[in-house]
């Protein structure tokens, strides 16, 4: 179980870690901002049918990228490996992988039933401790889902290794935006967490900005200038029909996101120049929680609903603030140079992710929910709009270029500031949102 | 001229899409009247919509994270006012900008502020209210698109984009 806590510590990757030799061959050294990434193998997943023989190479290989991509493992390739695994159900030559110093081994098989179902089955294995890592699993579902039984599969692997759950097997709701600077076309497009998988919500005609997704990843609010001014509606991701929310006329309206319960939203509401933060309940109207003259936006809940974090330019620079979900008892949290905006509260309660802008760069970082322990994991031209995974171990974000031929992309970068990559998408990208885990 | 054809084209777009929404009918779309038949008008013509974006001029400009009216931006919107007044069958809608430096969020405030402030003044010049709406677009119009001052002070801007008229 070395592996597991040593993992785990690489994963809380707060602190500037030294993890120095440990018992026997399993072994990650972490120094200061480092990690000596596990090496795992997947062992090419059987195909028990000639249906099944592209969907076990697709799997094996989504399941190989899911967990390299996150910083924390490292793929062997499979032509170093010395033993083929013929049966599923075979035992393991442990010396095997050893010899290539896989310190975790994934093996699979994938079959294709009548009903054109897939049936994809795992194993985990500890290869230095020569023993299974959990028990086996098996997933069913159809054929066009198996990009999903990767996820599910991967999810498994990195959870068994690293005691947390994962975040493969999720989605990214965000802004396609196609055209030159001066013009450009905005589209709200949903993805799989890794780019894969790009569909369109709403079409070209208006300017859509900053969708965000439901506890439940059903549904999504978004900002659109469908009337010629900047409104808040809510789209079901399955029947992409929308509405618009009942705000009053001649206000304007964005900056959305859902309370915990699914149903309490909060934003901002524009009037007469004036930005403050509103809730709203259906059938209900709109409740005011702030109440000055300044900038107020960017609302986000804390996990168990009862806070609210948001910013507020009310002290001359752009702030956050902390305030009770009624809006009573407002809180400044930050005090570091420049500015802060875009707080989200991080989906276990622990961390608020902003933006930062300070001496003409722009930093994605986190701070405890009092303000405190803030770190900067990012820093370019103009970085902004942090979202969680759902585990709350990575935040993804929009990064945009300079000059007249600039265009913004999603990266994604670990909380503890290592694993910066882009999100592979065609074209150019704004304002992820982070799904919760598919059910 | 580049401004003003940029301008005529965010007009007929904002014009399109207030037709489907309702209570907006006034600020735009329909047939007839002055201001409808956008780009109609000679710069010659003191009445037409060229020569209130050119010799008037339509925007006034603001500097860095601010929304007051600079002593230019006033000059500027007196005389958007007299033309208003002088042209009582406009209405207009103001629109908010502001440059990429910002969060998106944040701008879209900004520009509303912006919007709100240059509002404030034409009906202190006696426009009426009623003839006047804002709208903020943040930093989702930039009009230069360069990543330099040269261009962010031409995009933090408050631009007056004339509609069709009251009752039309």
């Amino acid at each position: 179980m070395t592996i597991l806590r040593i993992i785990a510590l690489a994963l809380a990757g707060l602190l500037p870690l030294q993890v120095q030799a440990q018992d026997g061959p399993l072994r990650i050294e972490i120094t200061e901002g480092v990690i000596e990434p596990l090496p795992f193998a997947v062992s090419p997943f059987l195909a028990e049918s000639g249906a099944a023989g592209s969907y076990a190479r697709d799997i094996a290989r989504v399941i190989g990228q899911n967990l390299a991509g996150t910083g924390l493992f490292r793929e062997i390739p499979s032509s170093a490996f010395i033993s083929q695994v013929s049966n599923f159900d075979a035992p393991v030559p442990y010396p095997d992988w050893k010899a290539i110093n896989a310190q975790a081994l994934v093996t699979g098989s994938v079959n294709v039933t009548s009903d054109n179902r897939l049936v994809v089955k795992f194993r985990l294995f500890d290869v230095f401790s020569e023993a299974p890592l959990g028990e086996g699993l098996q997933f069913v579902g159809e054929t066009a889902n198996w990009r999903r039984m990767a996820h599910k599969v991967s999810d498994q692997v990195y959870s068994r290794i690293t005691g947390e759950t994962g975040y493969f097997d999720s989605r990214v709701v965000f802004v396609q935006e196609t055209g030159p600077k001066d013009a450009r076309q905005k589209r709200v497009a949903l993805a799989d967490y890794d780019g894969a998988n790009v569909q369109f919500l709403t079409d070209d005609r208006s300017i859509v900005l900053a969708p965000r997704f439901s506890p439940t990843g059903d549904r999504v609010l978004y900002t659109s200038y469908e009337t010629g001014f900047p409104a808040i509606y809510e789209l079901n991701v399955n029947s992409v029909q929308r509405r618009k929310l009942d705000v009053p006329a001649e206000s304007m309206t964005f900056a959305p996101r859902y309370g915990p319960d699914g149903q309490t939203v909060v934003f901002s509401l524009s009037q007469g120049g004036n930005t403050d933060i509103y809730t709203l309940r259906p059938g209900g109207s709109p409740q005011r929680l702030t109440r000055t003259p300044s900038i107020e936006t960017a609302p986000s809940f804390s996990p168990d609903g009862s806070r609210i974090v948001f910013e507020s330019d009310r002290s001359g620079t752009q702030q956050l603030y902390v305030m009770n979900a009624d809006g009573s008892n407002p809180q400044r949290i930050s005090f570091g140079q420049g500015r802060y905006g875009t707080p989200v509260w991080s989906p276990r309660g622990d961390l608020i992710a902003f933006t930062k802008q300070n001496e003409g760069r722009f930093h994605i970082g986190v701070m405890r929910t009092d303000g405190s322990e803030e770190r900067l994991l990012t820093a370019s031209f103009l970085d902004e709009g942090p979202t969680w995974s759902p585990n709350g171990r990575v935040i993804m974000f929009t990064r945009e270029t300079a000059g007249a031929a600039g265009a913004p992309a999603l990266f994604s970068v670990d909380i503890s500031g290592r694993n910066l990559r882009r999100v592979p998408l065609d074209g150019a990208a704004s304002d992820p949102a982070w799904s919760p885990l598919l059910p | 001229m580049r401004h003003a054809t940029k301008a005529l084209l965010l007009l007929a777009s904002a014009a399109l899409a207030a037709c489907s929404s309702t209570g907006a009918d006034r600020f735009g779309g329909g047939s007839g009247g002055p201001g409808s038949g956008i780009g109609s008008g000679s710069i010659s013509d003191p009445t037409s919509v060229a020569y209130f974006q050119q010799t008037v001029g339509d925007r006034v400009l603001f500097v860095v994270d601010t929304s007051t009216l600079t002593p230019a931006a006033q000059e500027t919107l007196r005389g958007q006012a007299q033309f208003m007044m002088a042209n009582a069958d406009y209405t207009a809608i103001i629109e908010g900008h502001a440059d990429e430096r910002g969060t998106r969020e944040y701008n879209l405030a900004l520009g509303a502020r912006r919007a709100a402030s240059v509002q404030e003044f034409l009906v202190s010049q006696g426009v009426a209210a009623n003839r006047l709406r804002t709208v903020t677009y943040g930093k989702e119009r930039p009009i230069e698109i360069c990543s330099t001052e040269a261009c962010y002070s031409q995009n933090r801007r408050a631009v007056t984009v004339l509609g069709a008229g009251l009752g039309s």
